[in-house]
Protein backbone atom coordinates (compact mmCIF):
# COMPACT_ATOMS: atom_id res chain seq x y z
CA UNK A 1 0.00 0.00 0.00
CA UNK A 2 2.51 2.15 1.09
CA UNK A 3 4.42 1.45 -2.04
CA UNK A 4 1.42 1.88 -4.75
CA UNK A 5 1.04 5.58 -2.51
CA UNK A 6 4.50 5.82 -3.74
CA UNK A 7 4.55 5.60 -7.39
CA UNK A 8 1.30 8.07 -7.43
CA UNK A 9 3.64 10.74 -5.70
CA UNK A 10 6.98 9.72 -7.58
CA UNK A 11 4.41 10.13 -10.97
CA UNK A 12 3.32 13.74 -9.79
CA UNK A 13 7.16 14.57 -8.91
CA UNK A 14 7.85 13.74 -12.46
CA UNK A 15 5.17 15.90 -13.69
CA UNK A 16 6.10 18.99 -11.21
CA UNK A 17 8.50 19.09 -8.60
CA UNK A 18 7.07 22.44 -7.58
CA UNK A 19 3.41 20.87 -6.89
CA UNK A 20 4.10 17.82 -6.32
CA UNK A 21 6.16 17.92 -3.85
CA UNK A 22 3.68 19.05 -1.03
CA UNK A 23 2.04 15.50 -1.54
CA UNK A 24 5.23 13.70 -1.47
CA UNK A 25 6.23 15.44 1.62
CA UNK A 26 3.14 14.48 3.40
CA UNK A 27 3.31 10.72 2.12
CA UNK A 28 7.21 10.31 4.23
CA UNK A 29 6.67 12.83 6.68
CA UNK A 30 5.36 10.43 9.70
CA UNK A 31 7.91 7.54 8.96
CA UNK A 32 11.09 10.38 8.50
CA UNK A 33 10.01 12.11 11.68
CA UNK A 34 9.03 8.67 13.62
CA UNK A 35 13.06 8.12 12.82
CA UNK A 36 14.33 10.97 13.37
CA UNK A 37 12.89 11.03 16.41
CA UNK A 38 13.55 7.49 17.85
CA UNK A 39 17.53 8.15 16.91
CA UNK A 40 17.75 11.51 18.14
CA UNK A 41 15.82 10.89 21.47
CA UNK A 42 14.23 14.56 21.27
CA UNK A 43 11.62 15.96 19.66
CA UNK A 44 13.19 19.62 18.92
CA UNK A 45 16.19 17.32 17.39
CA UNK A 46 13.82 15.25 15.44
CA UNK A 47 11.61 18.12 13.91
CA UNK A 48 15.13 20.00 12.75
CA UNK A 49 16.50 16.36 11.32
CA UNK A 50 13.43 15.71 9.32
CA UNK A 51 12.46 18.82 8.06
CA UNK A 52 16.14 19.56 7.02
CA UNK A 53 15.58 16.26 5.16
CA UNK A 54 13.08 17.21 3.01
CA UNK A 55 14.75 20.38 2.09
CA UNK A 56 17.78 18.41 1.04
CA UNK A 57 16.16 15.78 -0.75
CA UNK A 58 14.33 18.75 -2.73
CA UNK A 59 17.11 20.22 -3.94
CA UNK A 60 18.62 16.36 -5.15
CA UNK A 61 15.11 15.88 -6.68
CA UNK A 62 15.46 19.40 -8.90
CA UNK A 63 18.36 17.71 -10.63
CA UNK A 64 17.23 14.00 -10.96
CA UNK A 65 15.19 13.61 -14.79
CA UNK A 66 11.88 12.21 -15.37
CA UNK A 67 13.27 8.70 -15.62
CA UNK A 68 15.72 8.86 -12.53
CA UNK A 69 12.20 10.25 -10.94
CA UNK A 70 10.23 7.32 -11.48
CA UNK A 71 12.82 4.49 -10.48
CA UNK A 72 13.17 5.94 -7.30
CA UNK A 73 13.00 4.19 -4.12
CA UNK A 74 12.04 6.65 -2.01
CA UNK A 75 12.05 5.66 1.37
CA UNK A 76 15.01 4.19 1.54
CA UNK A 77 16.32 6.86 0.07
CA UNK A 78 15.16 9.54 1.89
CA UNK A 79 16.15 7.85 5.47
CA UNK A 80 19.52 7.71 4.05
CA UNK A 81 19.58 11.41 4.06
CA UNK A 82 17.85 11.33 7.89
CA UNK A 83 20.57 9.02 8.86
CA UNK A 84 23.28 11.16 7.50
CA UNK A 85 22.20 14.49 8.82
CA UNK A 86 21.54 12.75 12.38
CA UNK A 87 25.16 11.39 11.98
CA UNK A 88 26.36 14.85 11.42
CA UNK A 89 24.81 16.18 13.87
CA UNK A 90 26.58 13.39 16.34
CA UNK A 91 29.58 14.69 15.94
CA UNK A 92 29.23 18.24 15.67
CA UNK A 93 27.44 17.58 19.37
CA UNK A 94 30.92 15.48 20.66
CA UNK A 95 33.11 17.73 19.22
CA UNK A 96 31.58 21.12 21.35
CA UNK A 97 30.26 19.65 24.88
CA UNK A 98 26.63 20.72 25.68
CA UNK A 99 25.52 22.00 29.05
CA UNK A 100 22.11 21.35 29.09
CA UNK A 101 21.51 17.77 27.57
CA UNK A 102 17.14 18.88 27.25
CA UNK A 103 14.76 16.47 26.85
CA UNK A 104 17.45 13.24 25.70
CA UNK A 105 14.88 10.60 25.32
CA UNK A 106 11.58 13.21 24.20
CA UNK A 107 8.33 12.02 25.89
CA UNK A 108 6.36 9.39 24.42
CA UNK A 109 2.50 9.99 24.92
CA UNK A 110 2.29 11.49 21.15
CA UNK A 111 -1.11 12.51 21.73
CA UNK A 112 -1.96 9.60 19.25
CA UNK A 113 -5.27 7.66 20.44
CA UNK A 114 -3.61 4.91 22.92
CA UNK A 115 -4.84 1.56 23.64
CA UNK A 116 -7.43 0.72 26.28
CA UNK A 117 -4.57 1.82 29.16
CA UNK A 118 -2.70 4.71 27.85
CA UNK A 119 -1.68 5.56 31.02
CA UNK A 120 0.40 2.00 31.24
CA UNK A 121 1.23 2.09 27.03
CA UNK A 122 2.92 5.41 27.70
CA UNK A 123 4.86 4.30 30.47
CA UNK A 124 5.97 0.95 29.27
CA UNK A 125 6.80 3.02 25.77
CA UNK A 126 8.79 5.26 27.71
CA UNK A 127 10.60 2.53 29.65
CA UNK A 128 11.50 1.23 25.93
CA UNK A 129 12.48 4.57 24.54
CA UNK A 130 15.23 4.54 27.34
CA UNK A 131 16.45 1.20 26.53
CA UNK A 132 16.60 1.72 23.24
CA UNK A 133 19.32 5.00 23.91
CA UNK A 134 21.33 2.04 24.98
CA UNK A 135 21.53 0.39 22.30
CA UNK A 136 24.43 0.65 19.92
CA UNK A 137 24.54 2.71 17.03
CA UNK A 138 24.88 0.10 14.61
CA UNK A 139 22.00 -1.85 16.49
CA UNK A 140 19.90 1.29 16.92
CA UNK A 141 19.52 2.37 13.77
CA UNK A 142 18.28 -1.03 12.53
CA UNK A 143 16.09 -1.45 14.94
CA UNK A 144 14.53 1.62 14.58
CA UNK A 145 14.12 1.42 10.90
CA UNK A 146 12.88 -1.64 10.64
CA UNK A 147 10.15 -2.05 13.60
CA UNK A 148 9.72 1.36 14.53
CA UNK A 149 9.53 2.93 10.82
CA UNK A 150 8.68 -0.29 9.57
CA UNK A 151 11.19 -0.21 6.87
CA UNK A 152 11.21 -4.04 5.03
CA UNK A 153 14.63 -5.65 4.94
CA UNK A 154 15.53 -5.02 1.02
CA UNK A 155 14.97 -1.14 2.23
CA UNK A 156 17.11 -1.10 5.21
CA UNK A 157 19.55 -3.11 3.71
CA UNK A 158 19.58 -0.33 0.95
CA UNK A 159 20.36 2.16 3.58
CA UNK A 160 22.97 0.50 5.45
CA UNK A 161 24.86 -0.32 2.18
CA UNK A 162 25.09 -3.74 3.06
CA UNK A 163 23.46 -6.98 2.02
CA UNK A 164 20.02 -8.00 3.51
CA UNK A 165 21.12 -11.20 5.25
CA UNK A 166 23.43 -8.96 7.51
CA UNK A 167 20.74 -5.94 8.00
CA UNK A 168 18.80 -9.28 9.52
CA UNK A 169 20.99 -10.29 11.14
CA UNK A 170 21.97 -6.80 12.50
CA UNK A 171 17.56 -5.84 13.34
CA UNK A 172 18.42 -9.44 15.30
CA UNK A 173 20.74 -9.01 17.23
CA UNK A 174 19.28 -5.42 18.07
CA UNK A 175 16.43 -6.98 19.71
CA UNK A 176 18.10 -9.98 21.51
CA UNK A 177 20.11 -7.35 23.25
CA UNK A 178 16.57 -4.81 24.11
CA UNK A 179 15.67 -7.66 25.48
CA UNK A 180 18.26 -8.50 28.02
CA UNK A 181 18.78 -4.24 28.56
CA UNK A 182 14.85 -5.25 29.63
CA UNK A 183 15.35 -7.85 32.18
CA UNK A 184 18.44 -5.83 33.39
CA UNK A 185 16.32 -3.33 33.75
CA UNK A 186 13.50 -4.92 35.50
CA UNK A 187 15.74 -7.30 37.78
CA UNK A 188 17.55 -3.71 38.91
CA UNK A 189 13.91 -2.06 39.40
CA UNK A 190 12.48 -4.94 41.91
CA UNK A 191 14.84 -3.56 44.32
CA UNK A 192 13.77 0.34 43.91
CA UNK A 193 10.61 -0.34 43.85
CA UNK A 194 9.27 0.70 40.32
CA UNK A 195 7.16 4.01 39.91
CA UNK B 1 10.55 -15.26 13.98
CA UNK B 2 11.92 -12.20 16.25
CA UNK B 3 8.24 -11.43 17.37
CA UNK B 4 9.71 -11.16 21.49
CA UNK B 5 6.42 -11.44 23.69
CA UNK B 6 7.41 -10.29 27.08
CA UNK B 7 9.08 -12.80 29.39
CA UNK B 8 7.17 -13.08 32.59
CA UNK B 9 8.77 -16.11 32.96
CA UNK B 10 11.44 -14.80 34.86
CA UNK B 11 10.41 -15.19 38.87
CA UNK B 12 11.81 -11.96 40.23
CA UNK B 13 11.01 -9.50 37.09
CA UNK B 14 9.08 -6.64 38.74
CA UNK B 15 7.25 -6.02 35.33
CA UNK B 16 9.95 -6.63 31.85
CA UNK B 17 9.71 -3.57 30.03
CA UNK B 18 7.89 -5.17 26.54
CA UNK B 19 10.33 -5.18 23.77
CA UNK B 20 8.81 -6.95 21.41
CA UNK B 21 7.77 -5.80 17.25
CA UNK B 22 4.43 -5.00 18.65
CA UNK B 23 5.87 -2.42 21.58
CA UNK B 24 8.45 -1.40 18.86
CA UNK B 25 5.45 -0.23 16.29
CA UNK B 26 4.17 1.99 18.94
CA UNK B 27 6.51 3.98 18.93
CA UNK B 28 6.08 5.10 15.72
CA UNK B 29 5.14 9.36 15.59
CA UNK B 30 3.18 11.72 13.44
CA UNK B 31 4.87 14.70 12.14
CA UNK B 32 3.95 17.94 13.87
CA UNK B 33 0.99 19.62 12.76
CA UNK B 34 2.73 22.42 10.86
CA UNK B 35 5.84 20.04 9.22
CA UNK B 36 4.38 20.37 6.07
CA UNK B 37 3.86 23.73 6.04
CA UNK B 38 7.44 24.67 6.94
CA UNK B 39 9.35 22.26 4.39
CA UNK B 40 7.48 24.16 1.45
CA UNK B 41 8.23 27.29 3.05
CA UNK B 42 11.88 27.36 3.60
CA UNK B 43 11.57 25.76 0.13
CA UNK B 44 10.00 28.59 -1.09
CA UNK B 45 6.79 26.46 -2.17
CA UNK B 46 3.55 27.52 -2.59
CA UNK B 47 2.43 25.97 0.75
CA UNK B 48 -0.98 27.42 -0.41
CA UNK B 49 -4.05 26.71 -2.79
CA UNK B 50 -3.12 26.96 -6.63
CA UNK B 51 -5.83 28.21 -8.95
CA UNK B 52 -7.08 28.26 -13.09
CA UNK B 53 -9.56 30.09 -15.06
CA UNK B 54 -11.94 27.15 -16.95
CA UNK B 55 -14.91 28.04 -19.19
CA UNK B 56 -17.74 26.14 -17.18
CA UNK B 57 -21.66 25.03 -18.17
CA UNK B 58 -22.62 28.76 -17.35
CA UNK B 59 -19.57 31.48 -17.81
CA UNK B 60 -15.80 31.11 -16.87
CA UNK B 61 -15.48 29.79 -13.26
CA UNK B 62 -11.94 30.27 -10.95
CA UNK B 63 -11.09 27.06 -9.81
CA UNK B 64 -8.45 26.58 -6.77
CA UNK B 65 -7.09 23.44 -5.62
CA UNK B 66 -3.91 21.70 -3.83
CA UNK B 67 -2.48 18.23 -2.89
CA UNK B 68 -6.07 17.08 -1.47
CA UNK B 69 -8.54 18.12 -4.25
CA UNK B 70 -10.38 21.02 -5.53
CA UNK B 71 -10.85 23.67 -2.85
CA UNK B 72 -13.12 26.14 -4.25
CA UNK B 73 -15.11 27.13 -7.36
CA UNK B 74 -16.51 30.89 -8.03
CA UNK B 75 -17.81 32.29 -11.25
CA UNK B 76 -15.62 34.46 -12.68
CA UNK B 77 -18.13 37.16 -13.09
CA UNK B 78 -18.17 37.41 -9.65
CA UNK B 79 -15.06 39.22 -9.62
CA UNK B 80 -15.37 40.35 -13.16
CA UNK B 81 -12.88 37.68 -14.13
CA UNK B 82 -10.27 39.79 -11.87
CA UNK B 83 -7.61 37.10 -10.31
CA UNK B 84 -6.70 39.12 -7.58
CA UNK B 85 -9.92 39.70 -6.14
CA UNK B 86 -10.60 35.86 -6.51
CA UNK B 87 -7.42 35.81 -4.43
CA UNK B 88 -8.64 38.20 -2.31
CA UNK B 89 -11.66 36.42 -1.35
CA UNK B 90 -9.86 32.83 -1.17
CA UNK B 91 -7.41 34.22 1.37
CA UNK B 92 -10.75 34.91 2.85
CA UNK B 93 -13.07 31.93 2.93
CA UNK B 94 -10.51 29.37 2.40
CA UNK B 95 -7.75 31.03 5.07
CA UNK B 96 -5.10 30.12 2.41
CA UNK B 97 -3.12 32.28 -0.18
CA UNK B 98 -4.00 31.14 -3.80
CA UNK B 99 -1.42 31.44 -7.10
CA UNK B 100 -1.60 31.10 -10.51
CA UNK B 101 -1.33 27.08 -11.68
CA UNK B 102 0.59 26.51 -14.91
CA UNK B 103 -2.50 23.72 -15.59
CA UNK B 104 -5.35 22.29 -14.29
CA UNK B 105 -5.75 19.23 -12.25
CA UNK B 106 -6.13 16.19 -14.42
CA UNK B 107 -9.73 16.01 -15.06
CA UNK B 108 -11.15 19.12 -14.89
CA UNK B 109 -11.80 20.22 -18.18
CA UNK B 110 -13.77 17.02 -18.82
CA UNK B 111 -15.55 17.15 -15.67
CA UNK B 112 -16.74 21.07 -16.41
CA UNK B 113 -17.54 19.78 -19.91
CA UNK B 114 -19.72 16.89 -19.04
CA UNK B 115 -21.40 18.04 -15.64
CA UNK B 116 -19.95 14.31 -14.53
CA UNK B 117 -17.39 15.01 -11.46
CA UNK B 118 -17.29 12.43 -9.26
CA UNK B 119 -13.92 11.24 -9.82
CA UNK B 120 -12.64 14.50 -8.90
CA UNK B 121 -10.98 14.78 -5.41
CA UNK B 122 -12.46 17.61 -3.38
CA UNK B 123 -10.50 19.34 -0.61
CA UNK B 124 -13.77 19.66 1.86
CA UNK B 125 -11.70 19.90 4.94
CA UNK B 126 -12.84 22.88 5.96
CA UNK B 127 -16.64 21.48 6.58
CA UNK B 128 -18.28 19.67 9.10
CA UNK B 129 -19.09 15.85 8.98
CA UNK B 130 -22.89 16.92 8.15
CA UNK B 131 -21.99 19.21 5.16
CA UNK B 132 -19.70 16.54 4.04
CA UNK B 133 -22.09 13.90 4.06
CA UNK B 134 -24.45 16.34 1.71
CA UNK B 135 -22.04 17.38 -0.57
CA UNK B 136 -20.78 13.81 -1.02
CA UNK B 137 -24.33 12.42 -1.83
CA UNK B 138 -25.04 15.14 -3.95
CA UNK B 139 -22.38 14.70 -5.75
CA UNK B 140 -24.36 11.37 -6.51
CA UNK B 141 -26.88 13.03 -9.32
CA UNK B 142 -26.15 13.26 -12.32
CA UNK B 143 -26.29 16.02 -15.19
CA UNK B 144 -29.70 16.32 -16.66
CA UNK B 145 -31.37 15.07 -13.56
CA UNK B 146 -32.60 16.99 -10.18
CA UNK B 147 -33.51 15.63 -6.57
CA UNK B 148 -35.28 17.17 -3.50
CA UNK B 149 -33.59 18.52 -0.55
CA UNK B 150 -35.53 15.78 1.10
CA UNK B 151 -34.37 13.44 -0.79
CA UNK B 152 -30.74 14.28 0.41
CA UNK B 153 -31.77 14.56 4.00
CA UNK B 154 -33.48 11.13 3.30
CA UNK B 155 -30.02 9.15 1.45
CA UNK B 156 -27.69 10.52 4.44
CA UNK B 157 -29.68 9.05 7.00
CA UNK B 158 -30.95 12.27 8.77
CA UNK B 159 -34.49 12.87 6.77
CA UNK B 160 -35.73 15.19 9.11
CA UNK B 161 -32.53 17.49 8.78
CA UNK B 162 -34.05 19.32 5.17
CA UNK B 163 -33.32 22.40 6.07
CA UNK B 164 -29.92 21.62 7.24
CA UNK B 165 -29.44 20.15 4.35
CA UNK B 166 -30.16 23.46 2.42
CA UNK B 167 -28.01 25.42 4.47
CA UNK B 168 -25.18 23.09 3.36
CA UNK B 169 -25.47 23.18 0.08
CA UNK B 170 -25.55 26.95 0.93
CA UNK B 171 -22.48 26.12 2.07
CA UNK B 172 -21.07 24.40 -0.83
CA UNK B 173 -17.05 25.86 -1.43
CA UNK B 174 -17.33 23.52 -5.06
CA UNK B 175 -20.58 24.45 -7.00
CA UNK B 176 -21.02 23.68 -10.37
CA UNK B 177 -18.57 20.72 -9.63
CA UNK B 178 -20.86 19.40 -6.51
CA UNK B 179 -23.85 19.89 -8.51
CA UNK B 180 -26.02 21.45 -5.38
CA UNK B 181 -28.22 22.76 -7.99
CA UNK B 182 -29.59 19.96 -8.83
CA UNK B 183 -31.17 19.66 -5.39
CA UNK B 184 -34.49 21.71 -5.63
CA UNK B 185 -37.55 22.29 -3.66
CA UNK B 186 -39.97 19.54 -4.17
CA UNK B 187 -42.83 22.20 -5.21
CA UNK B 188 -41.05 22.65 -8.87
CA UNK B 189 -39.30 25.44 -7.68
CA UNK B 190 -35.64 25.34 -8.14
CA UNK B 191 -34.84 26.90 -4.90
CA UNK B 192 -32.26 28.88 -3.87
CA UNK B 193 -28.50 29.15 -5.16
CA UNK B 194 -25.59 31.03 -3.64
CA UNK B 195 -24.88 32.49 -6.74
CA UNK B 196 -28.34 33.78 -7.63
CA UNK B 197 -31.58 31.88 -9.01
CA UNK B 198 -31.10 32.83 -12.71
CA UNK B 199 -27.85 31.01 -12.47
CA UNK B 200 -29.26 27.85 -11.14
CA UNK B 201 -31.63 27.92 -13.66
CA UNK B 202 -28.91 28.46 -16.48
CA UNK B 203 -26.70 25.82 -15.39
CA UNK B 204 -30.21 22.84 -15.15
CA UNK B 205 -31.25 24.16 -18.62
CA UNK B 206 -27.71 23.69 -20.06
CA UNK B 207 -27.85 20.24 -18.75
CA UNK B 208 -30.80 19.81 -20.16
CA UNK B 209 -33.41 19.79 -17.44
CA UNK B 210 -36.91 20.68 -18.86
CA UNK B 211 -37.17 23.35 -15.92
CA UNK B 212 -41.10 24.08 -17.72
CA UNK B 213 -42.22 20.34 -17.69
CA UNK B 214 -40.77 19.99 -13.97
CA UNK B 215 -42.81 22.90 -12.71
CA UNK B 216 -46.18 22.08 -14.93
CA UNK B 217 -45.95 18.16 -12.97
CA UNK B 218 -45.11 20.24 -9.29
CA UNK B 219 -48.07 22.66 -10.13
CA UNK B 220 -50.46 19.39 -10.85
CA UNK B 221 -49.48 18.04 -7.47
CA UNK B 222 -46.98 15.06 -9.39
CA UNK B 223 -43.97 13.99 -7.52
CA UNK B 224 -43.33 10.79 -8.95
CA UNK B 225 -43.69 9.16 -12.76
CA UNK B 226 -44.36 5.05 -13.24
CA UNK B 227 -44.01 2.92 -16.58
CA UNK B 228 -47.18 0.77 -16.11
CA UNK B 229 -45.21 -1.82 -18.62
CA UNK B 230 -42.33 -1.69 -16.19
CA UNK B 231 -44.19 -1.11 -12.66
CA UNK B 232 -41.79 1.23 -11.84
CA UNK B 233 -41.42 4.61 -10.36
CA UNK B 234 -39.28 6.90 -10.60
CA UNK B 235 -38.64 10.98 -9.97
CA UNK B 236 -39.90 12.82 -12.85
CA UNK B 237 -36.47 13.79 -14.19
CA UNK B 238 -34.73 10.31 -13.55
CA UNK B 239 -33.76 9.41 -17.16
CA UNK B 240 -35.49 6.42 -17.06
CA UNK B 241 -38.75 8.09 -16.22
CA UNK B 242 -37.78 10.85 -19.51
CA UNK B 243 -37.81 7.53 -21.61
CA UNK B 244 -41.23 6.18 -20.22
CA UNK B 245 -43.46 6.98 -23.49
CA UNK B 246 -46.52 9.12 -22.46
CA UNK B 247 -48.98 6.03 -23.07
CA UNK B 248 -47.38 3.96 -20.11
CA UNK B 249 -46.89 7.35 -17.77
CA UNK B 250 -48.75 6.96 -14.27
CA UNK B 251 -48.25 10.02 -12.30
CA UNK B 252 -48.12 9.56 -8.70
CA UNK B 253 -48.33 12.46 -5.99
CA UNK B 254 -46.97 10.39 -3.28
CA UNK B 255 -44.10 7.30 -2.97
CA UNK B 256 -47.27 5.47 -1.04
CA UNK B 257 -49.59 5.78 -3.99
CA UNK B 258 -47.22 4.48 -5.78
CA UNK B 259 -47.00 1.66 -3.50
CA UNK B 260 -50.26 1.25 -2.91
CA UNK B 261 -50.92 1.07 -6.69
CA UNK B 262 -48.06 -2.07 -6.75
CA UNK B 263 -45.07 -0.08 -7.98
CA UNK B 264 -41.33 -0.14 -6.50
CA UNK B 265 -38.83 2.33 -6.60
CA UNK B 266 -36.08 2.54 -9.59
CA UNK B 267 -32.60 1.79 -8.18
CA UNK B 268 -31.12 5.04 -10.20
CA UNK B 269 -33.43 7.86 -8.83
CA UNK B 270 -34.40 6.31 -5.46
CA UNK B 271 -37.68 8.17 -5.52
CA UNK B 272 -38.30 6.60 -1.94
CA UNK B 273 -36.93 4.79 0.83
CA UNK B 274 -36.52 0.97 0.44
CA UNK B 275 -34.54 1.19 -2.58
CA UNK B 276 -33.80 -2.18 -1.82
CA UNK B 277 -37.12 -3.61 -1.55
CA UNK B 278 -37.86 -6.25 -3.74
Amino acid sequence: MAQRRDTTVLEGLAGDLESGYGAFVRAHADDVYSAALRLSGSRADADDIAQETFVRAYRALRRFDAERLRSLEARPWLHTITLNLWRNRLRAAARRPRTAPGDRHGDVADGRPGPEDAAVAGEASRALVRLLAQLPEHQRVPVVLRHVVGLSYAELATVLACPVGTAKANVARGLDRLRVLGRADAAGATGAETR
Amino acid sequence: MTSARPRDGSPRAARPVPVGTAALRRLRAEAPAAFVESVLDRLGLHAGDRFVVMAGPAGDVFVAFNDSGISAVVPAARFDGDAARFAEHHRRTAGRAVAAAARPPAGLEAALRTGRARRLRYDLSGLSPFERAVLTKTLEIPPGEVRPYGWVAREIGRPRAVRAVGSALGRNPVPVLIPCHRVVRSDGHVGQYGFGVSMKRALLSAEGVDLERLQRLADAGVRFIGSDSTGVFCVPSCHHARRIRPAHEVPFRSAAAAFVAGFRPCAHCAPASGRNAS
